[in-house]
């Protein structure tokens, strides 16, 4: 570790990829994510990587299964409207087991929607996205630090598991400037060999193909318990942040940008007396279900409240985790309104008092 | 005595699974040939559209990538950028390159990618049944134009070398046909000058293919033959449209 520097988001994403062993980028200009592509034509040159501008980010995602099919660590960054765009790629990428980092800047939709942070893609990220039976790997971060941090764990958990891994970030993670320390340059040379990949025979080897094809349905089904069999002990990868749960009553779930709201929240109740705890997943697949129910056991715990930036996706896991133990409440901002920390204590304590509570933003039921 | 034909080492052995009378066959022999000959199989990345070809993931002894639809050329620049000094080749059909892969065609061309395509151009969609294609002539009938291609419903046929010629940079651009015996003689040597182009670092370079569908035209296999030379090569001229200075 160095020393602290101030960076802003898309930036620090960018320079932790590098760090992570990544020297090749493919997208296309969208907002709220343009410093990263940005940083990334100035700095690649430097590190002997290639940066390349698409001509849209249909032709980026393939451009990245290009690069990913020759073994290279590669990474392209999105935001919303772009990800739809790449959808199909990445179901490709899935179905060829194909390793690459996807950077999801999320912002306020549908549609053309707005530049502003959201929750909205969690289920298109979360859920596979495109067509077919596949799940990306999805890790969530929720501070400028964590951009950096878990940049290294997304491409190790997209290497070991061979499949895309999504950031799933949103507009205000990437605009905000933090201090931060970044990790020491990884030599992509040190990374361990892709026997799989295709990058040329080179007199050492027979044909290697990248492929997510079989006409014929035995021949397909086969592949698809191949791509499942590798997702068998995905839960050892599990991540999630606990902050003031040991005694709490009143669960708070959320992540990336909420989940560092409730931090706040969390602070300002807890000076009332309120036992109040966050359960934040970082990685969204594999989602934390088991913690979580556990958590939901807990003969303390009164109710868990699910908090989004969306009219409610990851309740859904959340509400399947937790498998009617207690009662998951739900609040949530839409269209890129971010809640402040006085509007999610005093919901909440609606809810302590038993009160009739706002979800926010749902007509019939406020 | 002199043994004047072998089995290419960079074509697959198994059968194909194209369908009689497809030129198919014909022209993936034309590409191993010249891999061979260039001494490049060893280098040799292939990038395999969507459409029939795609049976091809089977029929290339050397590294292949499967793409998405239309999306072969973006693949192939993924992995030249990657590995510079491979040798990358798209292989792709007229609805792949020049209907859902324009994009990734023209600006592919334009960047002046150092990527060589093989363009195989039958008017029509192969794979999915013989629907009417960007390159399908005036008048020919398609499950999708069943009362012929006309100008008010369907537009006019693309000529891609043609427009290709307009950009800066492709280093090779030509068209041949696969339907005679000089003509694929001298499609082979077109894959050649494209293949040196890429070798050279000079640029995009793209052999647009005339071939034939026997099955979706409803013709017999001579007839599809005969048609090419009546009809198809009278819209698609053949010959070069470019050679890039060092490229003789």
């Amino acid at each position: 570790m160095g020393e602290k520097i101030l960076m802003k988001g898309a930036e620090a994403i960018s320079e932790a990829a590098i760090r992570a062993g990544c020297r090749h980028f493919f997208g296309y200009p969208i907002t709220p994510q343009n410093e990263a592509p940005a940083y990334m034509a100035r700095r690649l040159p430097e590190v002997g990587g290639s940066f390349t501008q698409a001509e849209s980010e249909v032709a980026a995602v393939n451009m990245l299964y290009g690069c990913a099919a020759t073994g290279k660590r590669v990474i392209t960054t999105s935001s919303s409207p772009g990800i739809s765009l790449m959808t199909e790629g990445i179901s490709y990428m899935a179905g060829a087991d194909l390793p690459a980092v996807i950077v999801n800047v999320v912002r306020g939709g549908p549609g053309l929607g707005d530049i502003a942070p959201a929750q909205g893609d969690y289920f298109q990220a979360v859920k596979g996205g495109g067509h077919g039976d596949y799940h990306c790997i999805v890790v969530a971060p929720s501070t400028i630090q964590e951009n950096v941090d878990l940049m290294k764990s997304a491409f190790d958990l997209a290497d070991k598991y061979r499949t895309p891994t999504i950031v799933l970030s949103d507009g205000l993670l990437g605009q905000m400037m933090e201090a931060i320390e970044l990790p020491e340059m990884t030599d992509p040379a040190t990374l361990p060999h892709k026997d799989w990949a295709a990058d040329g025979m080179q007199g050492k080897r027979g044909k290697n193909l990248i492929n997510s094809f079989d006409l014929l349905p035995d021949g397909l089904e086969k592949m698809n318990i191949e791509m499942w069999k590798k997702f068998k002990n995905v839960e050892e990868d599990v991540m999630f942040e606990e902050v003031q749960m040991d005694d709490a009553e009143y669960v708070f779930v959320a992540y990336g940008t909420v989940a560092r709201i409730l931090k706040s929240v969390i602070k300002a109740m807890r000076a009332n007396g309120h036992k109040v705890g966050l359960f934040r997943p970082i990685t969204l697949w594999p989602f934390p279900s088991k913690r979580l129910a556990e958590i939901a056991s807990r003969p303390q715990v009164k109710f868990l409240f699910d908090i989004e930036l969306s009219f409610g996706q990851m309740i859904e896991d959340v509400k399947l985790a937790v498998s009617c133990q207690k009662e998951v409440k739900f609040y949530g901002r839409q269209g890129g309104m971010v809640p402040t920390t006085d509007e999610l204590e005093a919901v909440t304590l609606k809810h302590i008092k038993g009160e009739p509570a706002p979800t926010g933003g749902i007509p019939w039921n406020d | 005595m002199e043994r004047l034909t072998h089995h290419p080492a960079p074509l697959a052995t198994c059968q194909t699974s194209y369908c009689p009378g497809c030129i198919h066959g014909v022209i993936h022999r034309l590409v191993c040939e010249v891999i061979e000959e260039m001494d490049l199989l060893q280098k040799s990345i292939i990038v395999l559209p969507v459409g029939c070809s795609t049976l091809a993931v089977d029929y290339f002894a050397f590294d292949s990538v499967q793409s998405a639809h239309g999306r072969a050329c973006a693949v192939a620049t993924g992995v030249k950028r990657s590995l510079p000094d491979r040798h990358v080749i798209t292989y792709q059909g007229d609805g792949d390159y020049a209907s859902i892969g324009a994009a990734e065609m023209v600006h592919a061309a334009a960047r002046g990618e150092n990527i060589t395509t093989i363009f195989v151009n039958n008017g029509i969609y192969g794979m999915t049944g013989g629907q009417m294609a960007p390159t399908t002539l005036m008048g020919w009938k398609s499950e999708t134009s069943p009362y012929g291609r006309n100008k008010e419903t369907h537009g006019f046929p693309v000529r891609v070398c043609e427009m290709l010629s307009q950009l800066n940079g492709p280093a090779y651009i030509a068209r041949t046909d696969a339907t005679t015996i000089a003509g694929i003689r001298k499609t082979k040597a077109a894959m050649k000058k494209a293949f040196t182009a890429q070798i050279k670092g000079l640029g995009y370079s793209v052999v647009e293919v005339l071939s034939t569908c026997p099955t979706n035209w409803g013709m017999t296999p001579v007839d599809a033959l005969k048609r090419v030379k009546e009809e198809t090569t009278k819209y698609y001229p053949t010959g070069e449209f470019k050679v890039a200075e060092g490229l003789e």
